[in-house]
């Protein structure tokens, strides 16, 4: 079975600045891929030249093992990260005008009963809040019962309430069957909802894999934080990395009890220690050298 | 493909007929003025004496006669005699002059200004011999005149903004963007927004059309069907130019721009509020570029001369290829997203 979705080599250049160099990867049926990085690595450029909304300088977009056009455009789901509806019109009329857009259509009750929007339907859509809108949007990516969906940050701006009640409409989604891209940069976002990621920078992705898997690869063990005011040794008998910014340094613990007991001659106080789990977070600052969202 | 069109066509129609403020003001805006103007001019018009000069061939030559050096009077030339006695049937001239020998002039003998310029047409003529020829005719008053211009003024207007500037917003705030990622295309998407925007401002026109013209009266000599025709191709004409300003601006700013430079020659040049009759070659010829002249000359044809179908034909064919040629390069050059 042809995967659900390829990039090969997305290039897009403007005048002295190259947005996306050379992005390829595949996405399988079924499964949600996330494509990661910090504001301006090029993600939602790379995404809006797969969903055909921008022109690439070169590269090819394939589709369900052909090249993008018709029934891709037929078939597919987007929702944007900066997008507007027509004012006065209300959600169910918004709804209703997408769904006739398609030959393919989902049965919008289940839809506006899905994505929690039965109280909103004779609502402007001038009126809605940004958790509301962002449902209504979510929504209008379902009208044409999609295989693939597009999610280009789709929780910024959103409360941790909402942000949450997002993701298990995401995983309803998923349940059913349809290819999820995901683009953001909550890494914890991507943690929870992505089978596979790739991480961008600067234009290009520098890994992909599976999100577990490669926190794996990358760190046998848990995460030490040590204030840098607290320590009063050189560690140079640890492995560690300073981490300006914050103020830090973190040490990969394979056996936690055997670090603390070799840090304990090195610092003044063990109280402001703080043993975590590694994250996404960790991983791109290791492999840029540059916090996510610096 | 209908379905998508009617999908768009429904959603702006109701954005639109939702807007209270602009609707409203579609509607009271041309209502105000044909009134504020049938209350100032009453039944005249322009208090210059209009003299007409019957020449086939030469411009009107102040050395040629000494009542051509009368002030306060516009001389205008004409070549279609037909033409010329109608505006003295309708008082639009207050006299029509041919310099013979003998000199022969035209007047309507129920015209208080004609009375007048008549007057001092003899005074000018001494004892010289001329034919008098009397023309008789109700008057057209102006609001009679202006009310085609009122209306294709705001048909302009609603026309070109509100398809122009609906355009550009849609394209700056992503709602383009959102509906180039359905199957909707391009050519799909322009048929809906003239057709939502012809039905709109026709339904407009006729409302305010006919409660001017039952209210004051205003002449209508031609076939209704006629007048409806010419404001259809002519509202198209004007639709078409509005997508085409709007086809790949992103900026409001910009748009506006662009829309005034366009809407104001038209609204001096096309003959809204005066006739060009008495403006040189080059500014006649300039005015006829614009769809808008073309839209005026053919309502007031049939308005006020009683124009047919055959006569105002040309103008209607000459409106709807505007159209063509406007929306084909508006759909040819049409951008969905900013660059």
């Amino acid at each position: 079975m042809p995967p659900a979705l390829e990039a090969r080599n997305l290039v897009k250049q403007y005048p002295g600045v190259t947005a996306v160099d050379g992005v390829s990867f595949t996405v399988a049926e079924g499964r949600c891929f996330g494509l990661l990085g910090p504001n301006g690595a090029g993600k939602t450029t790379t995404v809006e030249i797969i969903e055909g909304v921008m022109t690439a300088t070169s590269g090819e977009v394939w589709y369900r093992g052909e090249p993008a056009g018709t029934r891709f455009r037929e078939e597919v789901g987007i929702q944007f990260q900066a997008t507007a509806l027509q004012d006065y019109i209300t959600v169910r009329e918004t709804l209703e005008m997408f769904s006739r857009l398609y030959d393919r259509r989902a049965d919008i009750n289940a839809i506006i009963d899905e994505c929690s929007l039965t109280e909103l339907l004779d609502r402007d859509n001038r009126k809605l809040s940004g958790g509301q809108r962002q449902r209504l949007f979510l929504a209008v990516a379902l009208v044409n019962r999609p295989r693939l969906v597009f999610l280009d940050e789709p929780t910024t701006g959103l409360d941790p309430q909402a942000r949450r009640n997002f993701w298990d409409l995401v995983k309803r989604i998923r349940t059913q069957g349809t290819t999820v891209i995901l683009t953001t940069h909550y890494m914890d976002e991507a943690q929870i909802l992505c089978d596979e990621i790739a991480i961008m920078d600067r234009g290009r992705i520098i890994t992909q894999g599976n999100p577990a898997e490669l926190l794996q690869e990358r760190y046998p063990g848990l995460i030490i934080e040590i204030p840098v005011a607290d320590i009063r040794g050189d560690l140079a008998t640890l492995e560690h990395r300073l981490i300006d910014e914050a103020g830090l340094v973190e040490i990969v613990a394979v056996d936690v009890a055997a670090t603390i007991h070799m840090l304990v001659p090195e610092v003044h106080s063990l109280n402001r220690i703080k043993i975590r789990q590694p994250t996404l977070e960790d991983l791109f600052l290791d492999l840029t050298g540059h916090l996510l969202r610096a | 493909m209908f379905g998508r069109i009617f999908a768009v066509f429904t959603a702006r129609n109701r954005e639109f007929l939702r807007d209270r403020g602009t609707l409203t003001w579609n509607i009271v805006l041309p209502v105000i003025l044909v009134f504020a103007l049938a209350f100032v001019f009453g039944g005249g018009g322009q208090n210059e004496f209009t003299v007409g000069v019957l020449d086939a061939l030469d411009e009107p030559d102040t050395a040629r006669h000494p009542f051509m050096e009368t002030d306060y009077i516009e001389f205008v030339e004409f070549r279609d005699e037909n033409d010329a006695f109608r505006k003295v049937e309708h008082h639009q001239l207050d006299l029509l002059v041919e310099f013979g020998p003998p000199l022969r002039y035209w007047v309507n003998p129920d015209s208080p200004k004609g009375y007048f310029a008549e007057r001092v047409l003899l005074q000018a003529l001494a004892d010289a011999p001329a034919v008098k020829e009397p023309i008789i005719g109700a008057p057209i008053r102006y609001v009679d005149w202006v009310l085609p211009g009122i209306l294709g003024m705001n048909m302009m207007f609603s026309c070109l903004f509100g398809v122009g500037y609906v355009v550009v917003r849609y394209r700056k705030n992503g709602f383009l963007k959102r509906l180039r990622a359905t199957p909707l295309r391009p050519w799909e998407f322009i048929v809906a927004q003239v057709f939502s925007r012809l039905i709109l401002i026709m339904a407009i026109t006729a409302f305010v059309y006919a409660g001017t013209h039952l209210l004051l009266d205003t002449r209508m000599e031609g076939s209704y069907l006629l007048l409806f025709v010419i404001a259809v191709a002519g509202a198209m004409s004007l639709i078409s130019l509005g997508l085409l300003i709007a086809a790949r601006v992103t900026s409001e700013e910009l748009a506006g721009g662009l829309l005034n430079m366009i809407t104001w020659p038209m609204m001096i040049l096309s003959g809204v509020w005066f006739s060009l009759e008495g403006a040189g070659d080059f500014v006649r010829n300039l005015a006829r570029i614009f769809p808008l002249t073309h839209i005026l000359d053919a309502a007031r044809a049939v308005m006020l001369d009683g124009a047919t179908l055959a006569t105002v034909l040309p103008t209607i064919l000459l409106l709807l290829l505007m159209s063509v040629l406007f929306l084909a390069a508006g759909a040819a050059i049409f951008r969905w997203t900013p660059r």
